[in-house]
């Protein structure tokens, strides 16, 4: 566990997760037509664009804030392997299913 | 070989700190793990429902518009503002763990004492959005086979009922009756009906539609002005939820926070019951993160 000195990588994260939350609300606001025209996996650019900047924020919350890429590798994977296999499983069936009942009602 | 077997008994003897982390410590950690499923679980039935219902699914650019003390629409600056305070008081949280550690109990104090206001301000500002949300906005009109339908401007931007009729929408004796908005509407041929899958029927076209429709303001868990009702129900749900989340972690800052007064941690030599308040209220900040996403942005 290193152990990190002072306070500036607490506002380092901070203005990280201050400028790609920004960027969020701007990008939202303005919608972009090459974002909303363009879709990637069944969805529109912009909103791949949202979950990978979301999917940023909540790495530098739990990895930096919450200390987790700080600990041993043991209790890092015990803590992220079951959000990282069960939680994307889970959307991924529930998401197909509720596409195919659009799809057929 | 020889040293296996002695590491072998002496891990079997108990006492390794594999994880070297404590027990409350590790503890939170599984508890977070549970919670954060349970959020899942949450938000990919919202998901599932968005999908099966997607062109009824309201746009979240036409519900949340406002922001307090402004005049017109204002959309997402209201819910940036909120997700700001929850990544300050965040802020605050690390600095006050990272005083704990060097045993600063004055620096644990005053960081601790700016997390709970934000928790506070954030609480407030929920208590904002949630009033504001039920009781609504510019009125919907529903259906009868349910579906909710909007009166939109030429830009196809939502016009207010109350406008139209021409009543005050913060007088608590205001009642529109569908009738109301069929006259009105008539003599305006600039307004047009926007149905709830988005399309636009001209207002001609648009009395055809509203014939034994029913008038609806406000939101709640059996009507809701903005369009499907499941949109309602899970904005409560799981913005209640977690909510919830933010108010007992207040309590449970509150509760360390007096300890840190009196001392306690100071006599025990280590801060840690603060660090594992810190994952707790972390942990409420990234939900909010995927929430703000999901009912919010995308």
């Amino acid at each position: 566990m290193s152990e990190q000195t002072g306070t500036w990588w607490i506002w380092k994260v901070f203005w990280i997760l201050l400028i790609v939350t920004a960027i969020e609300v701007i990008l939202g606001i303005i919608k972009p037509s090459v974002l909303i025209d363009n879709s990637l996996l069944g969805t529109s650019l912009l909103n791949v664009v949202f979950i990978v900047l979301t999917i940023i924020k909540a790495a530098y919350i739990v990895m930096e804030f919450m200390h987790l890429g700080h600990e041993v590798k043991g209790l890092k994977w015990t803590i992220l392997l079951p959000a990282v296999v069960l939680i994307p499983y889970l959307l991924f069936i529930l998401l197909h299913e509720g596409n195919y009942i659009f799809g057929t009602l | 070989m020889a040293n296996i077997t002695i590491n072998e008994k002496k891990a079997w003897a108990g006492g390794d700190k594999p994880f070297i982390a404590s027990y409350g410590k590790l503890m939170m950690w599984f508890f977070l793990v549970s919670d954060a499923l349970t959020f899942s679980g949450f938000l990919a039935a919202y998901g599932f429902m968005r999908f099966k219902y997607s062109h009824l699914w309201p746009v979240a650019e036409d519900v949340f518009t406002h922001f307090p003390f402004l005049h017109g629409d204002h959309p997402l600056l209201f819910v940036a503002l909120m997700t700001f305070i929850l990544i300050m008081s965040s802020v605050t949280m690390v600095l006050a763990v990272n005083a704990g550690n060097k045993n600063n109990k004055k620096g644990v104090i005053l960081w601790m004492a700016l997390t709970i206001i934000g928790g506070f301000t954030f609480l407030g500002s929920q208590v904002w959005e949630w009033g504001h949300f039920i009781h609504g906005d510019k009125g919907g009109i529903e259906l009868p086979n349910h579906e909710i339908v909007h009166v939109v401007d030429e830009n196809a931007h939502f016009y207010s009922l109350y406008d139209l009729v021409g009543v005050d929408s913060y007088d608590s004796h205001v009642h529109i009756t569908i009738d109301d908005v069929k006259g009105a509407l008539s003599e305006r041929s600039d307004l047009a009906l926007r149905l709830a899958d988005k399309t636009v029927v001209s207002n001609e076209a648009a009395m055809a539609y509203l014939q034994n429709a029913e008038v609806v303001l406000g939101a709640n868990l059996v009507r809701n002005e903005y369009g499907h009702q499941l949109f309602a129900n899970f904005f409560y749900f799981i913005t209640g939820f977690h909510g919830f989340h933010v108010f007992s972690g207040v309590v449970i800052l509150i509760v360390i926070f007096i300890n840190v007064i009196k001392g306690t941690y100071e006599r025990r030599g280590h801060y840690e019951m603060v660090e594992k308040a810190g994952l707790y209220w972390h942990f409420v900040d990234l939900v909010w993160v995927f929430v703000f996403t999901f009912f919010y942005l995308v």
